[in-house]
């Protein structure tokens, strides 16, 4: 059994130690908010927050997680910092099919909630695990500037 | 705005359809403006397209799918505009299959989203059921006031009676108005009273996109659901020949072991189970007649080919003749390699099989296709196959076709429970079907002045359309595989294009965003680009003086080289090039602007571009997917390069099929040509229009003139 | 790199080697692990002679890429046996842990994860900068190792302990699957800095 609590409510799953966390969350708890794009960390689209820190959920085994607080994007928007991101993504039009989004929303809110003025060297370090097959990386750095913006006046 | 179920809405169509015609076949195809046709749309049938609820929220059923290009917003814009709605009271509803309600006109009347066709599709059709509509809720008005239709009108979601100092809204007018008789001709508004159309609308479908909400095909639900995935023979051709039963069984969470022709499936309670079953199946499968095919045999198969004469597409003159004799003649020889679609949603479908017929959950860009192929599988009658769409996540292209869809139902068939077939980003990738390997002889007689004054194009490689509709590959032509280079926008008086079919043994082949625009520009524009730099002419001069006939695409460039600042210095290794196009129905001119490292390495910096699409319906939507096309574009020239070794595809995932980063994106600056012409298409002429301004780029700042994509550093190490 | 190891072998009269194979190093008398052992210099008389040889088999460990790729002389790790640059590209940021965004234990976890080919550790982070490697000779490796103001303020006694130890340097030999390990043992590569370390720690010339 692995024990731990996601979005604010606990949860207890009975999962292999090395069953990634992208497949609890989606085929065991039924939370399809997180997506799968790649399997082997290199596509950013599973990212949720462990410790309010971005991991790639399917590298990130079960067992790892074991008590530890871990927030998808359907949760990130009761964060303020999260629901500043969505908003400056729906202001800007950011998304166009939207399945890389959950991953982007979730790697931007990690880095405003770290540095409240991401630079375009910030957000070019700390984005670029996050790939969009749509081309909508203009509107992503306009929005994250956008988002900071937001997140700091309040 | 929520995406309304299918199921939901068709319990609560309001409206009763129109008397129509029904069904349609392909019998005509376009993706240009200059072959327009229209063959029959969808009939005026308010129901199928349109649900108002007693509070007034409307909900709109879109007959294009969205895979990011906008359709779910832009088409309802259409009808709320006629209708006289506010799009804050508008949602959008996937369409369920059906060719006669939602038959695209500009693809032979089938339900087909592709080839930038949807809005120049769908603009007319859409405003007349839109208008239709309305004229059904005023008349139900009039009735319940007992008053002539002629002296109401109507503000967004009420009919008015200002004579009178009174509205219904149309909540309370929907029931009736479903009574009442479809108008057989209606009339639009002038584009001067546009309050919708033309504005940057919000998009509807994305408020689900940000908070996790949305449902893709992947995130289906079904109860008593399982989950598989699959491996099929790395050979294309190949069998599959024994496995290991017991050792994928013993994995924790497996349910079952199941064998197709060619692949194999293990089925358990989640991904993670089902992957490591696969794994431990260890699948041997029989290759085959295609096991030692490598690129190299394709393209000398290729090459081999493009030495016999192909199927005419043009014959303007007699370019043969004056090539023959010319005093200065230019050849060459183009490549474009195999790519990948890679959406960033892996294949799968969701599939349940029994006694009286089959549910599919998918996302798609072919619905009735789809549904079509399955019942031909199962042995089943199309109505018995109900087909649910859902958001993709991408298309490309990769989506009109129905190979996972079949394979998942060939699955489910053998098992008595509904199940979702989600294919690992390594299938994906291996069991693609690939924008084909294309090898061109191009060539071009010059005058004195150093202006072509014959041309002739010669593709070859697979014919995409010989497989997908057959009936539109005549006489050895495949209308997409010479699309963008028999209509090409310059004014050259002989010219002759071929195409030859041949086709890489094994390797499926399909269409791929730009479709055959992508290809013949690439080879066009760097041709055109070729002749420019033997006549000692600048670029963008040298193409000004062929577009004297075409004063849209003349306009585009004009534009582009003017914001881009064309001919200013850049700098050390840095330069740029130009392109221009005349490709689904839009005029477009591109300029790119890019750094060359000493090591070879090709940096995109920056990219300007002018489109004239007509009529815009949404300028924020054309300037995202200009965005779109172009980043797409990019990581094609750059790195796109699918390759076969032992018969196998190389690349498998994205440390090896490299793709565009945010830290690697050039700026993008797009102006929309202000117009009043007929829409044009926007999802895929960004991307046609991108590789042949970077390769033009190439060769100003390095003198290296490439004819392979990808770009190879090693050819432009210190030039 | 490999021209300074021809001359110093040459030097260290050791017996005639077979072919190589890129980047990996054989002798008739290795263990079958693939290290020599730390008493099997004994047989070189001369004491200056003896350390360098045996710093010299230390480095089959120091410049093999499962530790070179981590020890990068600018912001990107590398990646795999053939050290192509580490997809996705990282950067070591401020503190060798990765940049905000994407900090290294944003993909690598706690332990190697072999089904997707995740390294883990830990502390998994890039060698700070004064302890790149690549590009580098072993005799300038060498004189880094020595320099408490480029070895993290080690004494070498505390550099010993560190390769002898360490569970991030220990990680070399246990990589995932696909990546090939640092041959032989990390209790023998200790053994091999000890010793080197006693017979007074001597650098191949840079």
């Amino acid at each position: 059994m692995v024990n731990f609590k996601l979005n604010g409510k606990p949860v207890s799953v009975d999962v292999p130690n090395d069953m990634p966390l992208l497949w609890v969350v989606r085929d065991v708890l039924g939370m399809t908010g997180t997506k799968f794009g790649c399997g082997i960390g290199q596509c950013g689209a599973c990212t949720v927050h462990v410790d309010g820190e971005p991991r790639r959920s399917c590298i990130t085994q079960a067992a790892e997680i074991a008590d530890r607080n871990i927030t998808t994007i359907e949760g990130i928007g009761t964060t303020a910092t999260g629901k500043a991101v969505q908003q400056a993504w729906l202001q800007l039009e950011v998304v166009q099919c939207g399945f890389c989004q959950s991953g982007q929303i979730m790697t931007a809110t990690a880095i405003i909630d770290s540095i409240p003025e991401p630079t375009d060297s910030d957000i070019d370090a700390g984005m670029t695990g996050n790939i969009c097959r749509c081309g909508t990386y203009v509107r992503i750095r306009q929005a994250i500037k956008e988002a900071a913006k937001t997140a700091a006046a309040k | 705005m929520t995406l309304q179920s299918q199921t939901a809405l068709s319990r609560r169509l309001f409206l009763v359809a129109g008397a129509s015609a029904g069904g349609g076949m392909i019998i005509g195809w376009s993706f240009d403006s200059a072959h327009a046709e229209v063959e029959h749309g969808p009939p005026l049938a308010p129901s199928a397209y349109i649900h108002i609820d007693r509070s007034g929220a409307v909900t709109i059923v879109s007959p294009m799918c969205e895979m990011g290009q906008g359709t779910y917003t832009s088409l309802p814009m259409l009808v709320a505009e006629e209708l006289d709605v506010d799009m804050s009271k508008v949602s959008v509803g996937h369409a369920p299959p059906s060719d006669a309600l939602y038959g695209n006109p500009k693809i032979g009347g089938a339900q087909i989203t592709g080839g930038s066709t949807s809005v120049r599709a769908f603009y007319l059709p859409l405003r007349k059921t839109g208008a239709a509509a309305r004229e059904m809720l005023i008349k139900a008005a009039a009735n319940a006031w007992g008053v002539d239709s002629k002296s109401l009108t109507t503000e967004p979601g009420f009919v008015v009676d200002s004579a009178n100092a009174r509205r219904l809204s149309y909540g309370e007018l929907a029931e009736r108005a479903a009574t009442l008789a479809v108008p057989a001709d209606v009339a639009l508004k002038d584009p001067s009273k546009f309050r919708i159309i033309g504005s940057p609308a919000k998009r509807l479908d994305v408020k689900g996109k940000v908070d996790g909400s949305a449902v893709f095909g992947l995130d289906v639900k079904i109860p008593n659901m399982k989950i598989a995935t699959v491996a099929a023979s790395p050979v294309f051709g190949g069998k599959l020949a024994s496995f290991n039963e017991s050792a994928a069984m013993n994995v924790p969470g497996v349910l079952k072991v199941v064998r197709l022709d060619n692949a194999l499936a293990v089925v358990g309670e989640h991904y993670w189970a089902a992957k490591q079953g696969l794994a431990a199946a260890s699948p041997v499968f029989d290759d085959g007649p295609n096991a030692a095919i490598t690129t190299a045999d394709v393209v000398a198969a290729l090459a081999k080919a493009s030495e016999r004469p192909g199927g005419v597409a043009k014959n303007d003159g007699d370019a043969t003749s004056v090539l023959a004799t010319a005093a200065h003649k230019i050849e060459a020889i183009y490549e474009a390699p195999f790519l990948a679609h890679a959406t960033m949603e892996p294949m799968n479908c969701t599939a349940s099989v029994s006694t009286d017929g089959c549910d599919i959950w998918v996302g798609t860009q072919i619905p009735v296709n789809s549904q079509k192929a399955v019942a031909a599988a199962l042995g089943l009658k199309t109505e018995q196959v109900r087909l649910h769409n859902h958001l993709l996540g991408g298309g490309f292209g990769r989506r009109l076709e129905s190979d996972s869809t079949v394979q998942a139902a060939l699955i489910a068939k053998q098992l008595d429970h509904p199940v979702k077939v989600v294919w690992s980003r390594e299938e994906d990738i291996q069991h693609d079907m690939y924008r084909p390997y294309y090898y061109d002889r191009i060539a071009a007689a010059l005058d004195e002045n150093g202006m072509p004054i014959a041309w002739s194009h010669r593709i070859v490689g697979s014919s995409i359309m010989a497989r997908w509709a057959p009936p539109l590959y005549k006489d050895n032509i495949d209308p997409d595989g010479v699309d963008g280079a028999i209509d090409m926008p310059y004014a050259i008086p002989n010219k002759r294009v071929e195409f030859i079919r041949e086709e890489p043994p094994g390797i499926p082949t399909a269409f791929w965003r730009g479709v055959g625009p992508t290809h013949n520009v690439y080879v066009v524009e760097s041709f055109i680009d070729e002749l420019a730099a033997v006549a000692k002419k600048d670029p963008v001069e040298f193409r000004r003086s062929l577009l004297t006939q075409n004063p849209r695409a003349l306009h585009c460039l004009n534009r582009a080289a003017e914001l881009s600042g064309w001919g200013k210095p850049l700098g050390e290794r840095r330069g740029r090039g130009v392109s221009v196009q005349n490709t689904f129905g839009s005029y477009m001119s591109q300029v790119a602007e890019i750094t060359v490292s000493k090591t070879g390495e090709v940096h995109v910096d920056r990219v300007i571009v002018v489109v004239d699409t007509g009529v815009v319906v949404n300028p924020d939507t054309v300037v995202a997917q200009m965005q779109s096309g172009v980043i797409f574009g990019i990581s094609a020239v750059l790195w796109g390069d699918i390759t076969l070794e032992h018969g196998r595809v190389q690349q498998s995932n994205f440390n090896d099929y490299r793709v565009m980063r945010i830290n690697e994106a050039p700026t993008i600056e797009v102006e929309i040509v202000k117009s009043s012409e007929d829409p044009g298409g926007i999802g895929e002429p960004g991307t046609s229009c991108l590789a042949p301004a970077v390769l033009n780029a190439v060769f100003a700042v390095t003198g290296v003139r490439l004819r392979k994509t990808p770009i190879n550093p090693d050819l432009l190490k210190n030039a | 790199m490999s021209s300074d190891i021809w001359s110093f072998l040459r030097i260290g009269a050791l017996a005639s080697l077979p072919a190589f194979a890129a980047g990996l190093f054989y002798s008739v008398e290795a263990t079958p692990s693939g290290l020599k052992s730390a008493d099997s210099f004994a047989s070189i008389k001369d004491e200056r002679e003896r350390s360098l040889a045996l710093f010299n088999e230390a480095g089959k460990v120091i410049q093999n890429p499962r530790c070179t790729n981590c020890h990068p002389a600018g912001d990107r790790p590398f990646q795999g046996d053939d050290s192509h640059p580490h997809q996705p590209p990282v950067t070591r940021g401020a503190d060798d842990f990765g940049a905000v965004g994407m900090r290294c234990t944003t993909c690598h976890g706690q332990t190697n994860f072999d089904a997707a080919h995740i390294p883990g550790n830990p502390v998994w982070h890039t060698a700070p900068i004064e302890m790149a490697w690549v590009g580098k000779s072993l005799g300038t490796i060498c004189e880094q190792l020595k320099d408490p103001a480029r070895n993290g303020g080690r004494t070498l006694d505390q550099i010993v302990h560190h390769m002898a130890t360490d569970e991030l340097v220990g990680w070399g030999w246990k990589p995932d699957a696909g990546r090939t390990p640092v041959p032989g043992t990390q209790a023998e590569f200790g053994e091999l800095i000890k010793l080197w370390v006693k017979t007074g720690a001597h650098c191949p010339a840079p």
